[in-house]
């Protein structure tokens, strides 16, 4: 195991949720190990950590407990603002409610991606055109989200991830609020993607005919994730 | 993309932006419209207080006369003993103004020697009082007056200065002199005696006032010749001292038909009209009816270096308040005015709309002006909130805290610009209005001043004769925009802008892109 170059390696992770003076274990002492260019699906009941577990991998939030790995970096000693830029290098989201700007056009929301990153205006622009060709909107570049179907805006929600060529795509239920043809359709557009950027990529789903298609099967109830054959 | 995701938020979401715009420009149109009053007013007081005192006058000094007795002015209508028919009469009078004193020539050198007196004018305020008519023989033992027949008081004495001669003083109409100005009656108490009006008494009471003042180059700077200008003829001049000269008010003079060269009769002297005045406001006449030498006035009315007012300019403006207390110092029993002193004794409607822009305009443009910020700070910090989905995917994707607030504070500086843009083209249009209307206000001093004559006289003059004696101007409401209103318009709207900026980015600096996108629901 340790020649293959790891993407991420937690260790002992707890997150710990406090709720009306309740404690709600959200990640258990969670191990895992995802390596570089895998594809992996996160399953398990509603309220079982999955959206917790995908927030810590995408440095949004803090564990509890643990120590999280990331390209052979710890997170645990990084400040808010170290962690924004790791996330705007490296990290590229998929929402379930694809998280447009409603106000900024498709090729607008593209470029967001890039503002932190301090890519010049046309460079800028470039970028997010070839990104919506690969995800085959690029007609649809100047329409407003609320112009576009779910499945489009999807699309874009992805362009915007894969824009600035990331280490890292993470997608929370990016199917599931889609009908069954363009839910494949979409898998099919992160599965492309995996295959053809080298990216890592990891998909938390309800719909085993999503997580079918990732590599590697992770299972997460109550805090706890387990290895699914 | 600051400015492509500023202006897409402004103009997608432009009913927020309007609305938040809107209710800025609504508050600073009324503060600049509540200032373009406020603004009027003042120079309408101004306007006001230098018809009346004069330009450049900075202090003012007058008397009142506490011992002032009330006697009565007894006069003797020189009825002889037996006859029938009717006799011609004619009394004259000038006098002092009822419960007004005099200040001495040697008062009036202490207060020039005052430090930081630039100059000083007095002048000495008359009454001029004609009465002359034809009487009738009488017989003394005759009962009650009748209606319609022309009461004297018991003694035949015209009460010029108590109180209780308001209350019963009478007024009646000649027949022949239907039409004219009614000439006033006096009585003094009914039933003791009087004439009878059997051989159609008669009077006419002629009554003016009169000022003597300095015929010195420079007298007209300040005081009341300071307000006036020679329409016709000349200005008294150095020359005239001493001599039976006058120069009229312009209102008075057609009034009374007298003209250039006419000849003008004051205390039994004649006097030679040189001049007509006015006043430089059109709204106003002169504060007296006719102006003559200081000397003149001084002998004619037996009051030799006595003036009644004073007019003092100061070297500047903020010698003022020393140089008053200085003054006082000199006669504890002078009334002593500023000219800020003396913005408070007008009345009328005049300061009725001064203290209501004053008070309730600062206080309503205020309460607008929190209600507006309160408006925009509300919509924006909600604003934030209903996109806290938006600021957190922004944040995932590597936003710098500050860069979601520069994004709010822009959109929020950049709608207080379009409220304040708004705002001073509404502004102008309320001032426009006011303009438009108008409307006439009237400035009053009170008689507590103790100048122009004042209540205390007992002698009821024909209604209308207060008027002349030019206590009461008309001026029209004038408001205006100044520079600085503009600017300060302008800086409310930013402020506004830019608490709202603060208030909804400090809210959108909290949000953790984690609970930002938690919230989805
Ligand atoms: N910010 C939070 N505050 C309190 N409880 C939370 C918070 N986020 C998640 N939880 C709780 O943690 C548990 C895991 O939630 P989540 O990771 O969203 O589950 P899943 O995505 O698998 O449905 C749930 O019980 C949820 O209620
Ligand atoms: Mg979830």
């Amino acid at each position: 195991m340790s020649d293959i170059k790891l993407a991420y390696q937690l260790v002992g992770v707890s997150k710990v949720f406090h709720q009306k003076k309740k404690e709600i274990k959200a990640l258990d002492l969670v191990n895992v190990e995802i390596a570089a260019n895998d594809f992996v699906s996160i399953q398990g009941p509603t309220g079982g950590g999955k959206s917790t577990l995908l927030q810590m991998l995408g440095l949004l939030d803090n564990p509890t407990n643990g120590a999280i790995e990331l390209d052979g970096e710890f997170l645990n000693e990084l400040s808010e603002a170290q962690l924004g830029e790791l996330r705007a290098k490296k990290i590229g989201f998929v929402f379930q409610n694809y998280n447009l700007i409603p106000t900024l056009s498709a090729i607008e929301n593209v470029e967001t991606a890039l503002v932190p990153l301090g890519i010049d205006k046309q460079e800028r622009h470039d970028l997010a055109l070839k990104a919506l060709e690969k995800v085959s909107l690029a007609d649809r570049a100047n329409h407003l989200p609320s112009e576009l179907s779910g499945g489009q805006q999807q699309r874009v929600a992805i362009a915007r991830a894969l824009v600035k060529s990331p280490k890292i795509i993470l997608a929370d239920e990016p199917t599931g609020n889609l009908d069954e043809s363009t839910r494949d359709e979409i898998v099919s557009v992160l599965e492309k993607l995996w295959k053809e950027e080298g990216i890592t990529l990891i998909v938390v789903t309800h719909d085993s005919a999503v997580a079918k298609r990732a590599k590697k099967h992770l299972y997460i109830k109550d805090g706890q994730v387990s290895l699914k054959a | 993309m600051f400015l492509t995701y500023l202006r897409r938020e402004l103009t997608r979401r432009s009913k927020q932006t309007l609305f938040i715009a809107f209710g800025l420009a609504v508050a600073i149109g009324l503060v600049m419209v509540v200032n373009g009053a406020a603004g009027g007013i003042k120079t309408a007081q101004d306007k006001v207080l230098s018809n009346l005192y004069g330009i450049g006058t900075d202090v003012s000094i007058t008397k009142t006369d506490t011992s002032f007795s009330g006697g009565p002015h007894q006069f003797d209508v020189g009825g002889k003993t037996g006859g029938t028919g009717t006799q011609a009469f004619s009394r004259s009078f000038l006098t002092v103004q009822p419960g007004t004193g005099t200040l001495t020539s040697a008062y009036v050198q202490k207060v020039s020697a005052v430090a930081g007196v630039s100059q000083v004018v007095s002048t000495l305020k008359l009454d001029s009082l004609n009465f002359s008519g034809q009487l009738p023989t009488f017989n003394q033992s005759t009962g009650s007056s009748t209606t319609g027949s022309t009461p004297i008081g018991g003694s035949t004495s015209l009460n010029q200065g108590g109180q209780q001669a308001q209350g019963t003083q009478s007024r009646t109409q000649q027949g022949t002199e239907t039409g004219s100005q009614p000439a006033p009656t006096f009585g003094g108490g009914q039933g003791r005696g009087g004439f009878d009006g059997n051989g159609g008494s008669r009077f006419n009471i002629n009554r003016m006032t009169v000022e003597g003042i300095s015929t010195a180059a420079g007298a007209n700077k300040i005081g009341p010749l300071s307000t006036v200008v020679v329409t016709s003829g000349r200005a008294l001049k150095p020359a005239d001292a001493g001599s039976d000269v006058a120069v009229l008010d312009s209102t008075y003079a057609s009034g009374a038909a007298l003209k250039l060269g006419s000849t003008l009769t004051i205390s039994a002297t004649k006097f030679t009209v040189v001049g007509i005045a006015k006043s430089t406001s059109t709204a106003a006449t002169t504060s007296s009816n006719a102006y003559i030498p200081l000397d003149v006035a001084q002998t004619l009315s037996g009051k030799t270096g006595a003036v009644t007012n004073v007019y003092v300019s100061a070297k500047s403006a903020d010698v003022i308040p020393s140089l008053k207390t200085a003054i006082k110092k000199l006669d504890s029993v002078a009334t002593v005015n500023t000219s800020s002193d003396l913005a408070s004794t007008v009345t009328g409607s005049l300061s009725t709309a001064s203290s209501v822009v004053n008070n309730v305009g600062t206080w309503l443009s205020m309460a607008v002006l929190a209600g507006a910020f309160l408006i925009a700070i509300l919509f924006t910090m909600s604003g934030v909130t209903r996109r806290t989905r938006e600021f957190g995917t922004l944040k995932a994707l590597g936003w710098k805290s500050s860069r979601v607030v520069r994004q709010v504070i822009g959109e929020s500086l950049v709608t207080s610009i379009l409220g304040g843009i708004f705002g001073i083209v509404l502004g102008y249009g309320g001032i426009a209005l006011v303009n438009a209307l108008s409307p006439s206000l009237s400035g009053s001093l009170q008689a507590a001043t103790g100048f122009g004559g004042g209540d205390r006289g007992g002698f009821g003059g024909p209604p209308g004769i207060r008027q002349t004696t030019a206590s009461v101007v008309n001026v029209a409401l004038n408001a205006s925009v100044s520079p600085n209103i503009l600017v300060l318009a302008f800086a409310f709207a930013l402020l506004g802008g830019l608490l709202a900026g603060v208030f909804g980015g400090f809210r959108a600096a909290k949000l953790s892109p984690a609970q930002a996108l938690r919230s989805v629901a």
